[in-house]
């Protein structure tokens, strides 16, 4: 499978990265490669296997629905970036 | 007192032989000697942790206190620790103070361990050399021109070189068991869902698992008795009782029925690793096991498998890494687009940024089926054969690694050589199996890992099978040449 600049350019914007134009080629490069190595999996026939979920084929546990967080809102902002009145802040969204 | 296991270390603490200041102070002295060539520590604690070992020796004088009582130790940089930083590798994190202790930092705590700091890692967990890492690589203490292995490699370096006692890992993909083996020491993956992840920075999310990093078998189970247990807080924590893990360890090992992989031990197997995986096979023969073959037939998949498996849940995972809430921000973002670009772009190396983008192809639209749908059925294939393995035979063994410590830099170049290193550790993450790695016969004075990987709920039979290897061989017991 082999991946291009513009996949690379396509995939970054999906994971917003802003990947330099100078790395594109380098990443088409190694993404290829990777899913070289991933094509593997085409050699088996998987028809009618269950896809695994889980190691233990465990559920999801369920809780009571109850509040059991107290209120740490300083705490937490306390490490963001920027934040204004118990708000974070980016730029403008709305003009 | 750096030569000690946790059960001398506990007898002279009791005795008052020494204090635990006394001891911290040692490691501490250690640590400022030995970590600018070895940069296996990314942060030191000297306060925090003599503070913590003056109530560990008030403690002691009043007979209370945890089973590790006043032991240092070190955790993984993915360990979150409340006002203690919380790298994970990376730039993105390099400003990050946690507001709150993993549950493992915490169940450590309160056996009793005095934690000396945090240790280097590959970014976020991704790699196999810890050359990944935002604060530069790790060396090995055996050979400094040579890597400790990934991703837990600076707590693989820090205690093979006796900057601490014991060391907290994690591993994914293999990065408890891979640096343990290149780093000559004991590291145990334990069962998925044994010990917490709460508070342990995700990578791949069905694949984590915590476990312990330390000198022999004696102390790696000590460490996992205080790690494992239900945590109501991860919704994938075992809901199971903990065995005995130390009560275990001498258990008698005849009529223990050991299975040898072929696909272990084909091409690609440096042939004298082999030899001393043989050696230590044949040590188990003397202890009665019976040895018998078989064949794992989908584990030559596993990699892979995973490598569209844990790309998927890392794009996931780290899509949290915003620059909004907390860690690093871009300078003068010109729009909110703008601000989560160039804040990842800036915040992540390469490699995680590799895995992002694999990860974020294999699930978007039209792909998902062909990868992660088609990854997560032979994922399921690679279970089952380990289920009829485990029909057949107690333990599987083989190599950790295909070869010893590789040069600095020699695989950095080329991803998917690197992921090779990892061909026979993945197997054991992608079915949830507990697997351990033991130190065996060294080749050319660097360290040979053996894989010991257990049935679901089995770490007391890993333990045990390295706990009695270790009272018959000396292994275990070199230290690398200005350690000692």
């Amino acid at each position: 499978m082999a991946l291009d600049r513009s996949d690379v350019e396509k995939i970054a914007h999906l994971a917003r990265l802003a990947v330099a134009p100078a790395d594109c080629d380098r990443y088409a490069h190694d993404l290829s490669n990777i899913l070289d190595l991933v094509a593997r999996m085409d050699a088996v026939d998987t028809t009618g296997v269950e896809p695994m979920a889980h190691p233990l084929h465990m559920t999801q546990r369920l809780r009571p629905d109850l509040a059991t967080e107290p209120d740490q809102r300083d705490r937490f902002q306390a490490i963001a970036p920027q934040t204004d009145a118990g708000l974070y802040l980016v730029p403008k969204v709305i003009e | 007192m750096h030569d000690k296991t946790i059960a001398e270390l506990a007898a002279g603490l009791r005795e008052r032989t020494y204090s635990s200041v006394e001891l911290t102070r040692h490691f501490l002295e250690r640590i400022a000697r030995h970590n600018p060539s070895l940069n296996a520590f990314i942060t030191v604690a000297a306060e925090s942790a003599l503070s913590a070992a003056a109530q560990a020796d008030l403690a002691l004088a009043a007979g209370t206190g945890g089973p590790l009582i006043g032991i240092p130790i070190a955790h993984k940089d993915i360990f979150c620790t409340q006002g203690l930083r919380t790298s994970c590798g990376s730039r993105m994190l390099d400003n990050f103070i946690a507001p709150y202790d993993a549950t493992v930092v915490e169940r450590l705590a309160a056996a009793g361990a005095v934690v000396l700091g945090k240790t280097n890692m590959d970014e976020f967990a991704m790699g196999s050399s810890n050359e990944t890492s935002w604060y530069g690589p790790v060396k090995n203490p055996w050979d400094q021109t040579r890597v400790p292995g990934g991703s837990s490699g600076g707590s693989a370096a820090a205690v093979a070189a006796r900057l601490c006692v014991a060391a907290t890992g994690t591993d994914t993909g293999g990065s408890i068991r891979q640096p343990a083996a290149l780093c000559g020491i004991t590291g145990i993956k334990p069962t998925y869902g044994r010990c917490s992840r709460w508070g342990m920075i995700a990578f791949a999310s069905s694949l984590d698992q915590a476990g312990p990093m330390a000198s022999c078998a004696a102390d790696a189970a000590l460490l996992l008795q205080a790690m494992a247990g239900f945590d109501p807080r991860d919704s994938t924590s075992l809901d199971t009782p903990v065995p005995d893990y130390v009560a275990g360890l001498d258990g008698d090992l005849a009529g223990l029925r050991i299975g040898l992989p072929k696909e272990y031990f084909g091409a690609g197997l440096d042939g004298r690793v082999a030899a001393s995986i043989q050696a230590a096979i044949r040590e188990y023969e003397r202890q009665g096991a019976t040895v018998v073959e078989i064949s794992l037939p989908n584990s030559p998949l596993s990699v892979p498998v995973y490598y569209v498996v844990a790309p998927a849940e890392c794009s996931s995972n780290l899509a949290r890494f915003d620059g909004v809430r907390y860690g690093h921000r871009c300078e003068n973002p010109k729009d909110l687009e703008d601000l989560y670009k160039r804040s990842r772009a800036e915040g992540f190396g390469a490699e995680v940024q590799r895995r992002i983008m694999i990860g974020t192809y294999v699930l978007s639209a039209g792909y998902y089926d062909a990868y992660y749908l088609k990854a997560q059925k032979i994922r399921h294939l690679i279970a089952d054969d380990f289920r009829r393995a485990f029909e057949q035979v107690d333990v599987i063994m083989g190599p950790t690694s295909p070869t010893t410590a590789f040069p600095i830099g020699a695989k950095m170049d080329d991803p998917v050589a690197m992921y090779l290193n990892d061909i026979y550790t993945i197997a054991a993450n992608l079915a949830g199996l507990p697997g351990m790695s033991i130190p065996v016969a060294p080749v050319d004075g660097m360290p040979v890992g053996l894989q010991v990987v257990g049935n679901y709920f089995e770490e007391g039979r890993l333990l045990n099978c390295a706990y009695r290897l270790q009272q018959q061989t000396d292994w275990h017991l070199g230290v690398p040449v200005g350690f000692d």
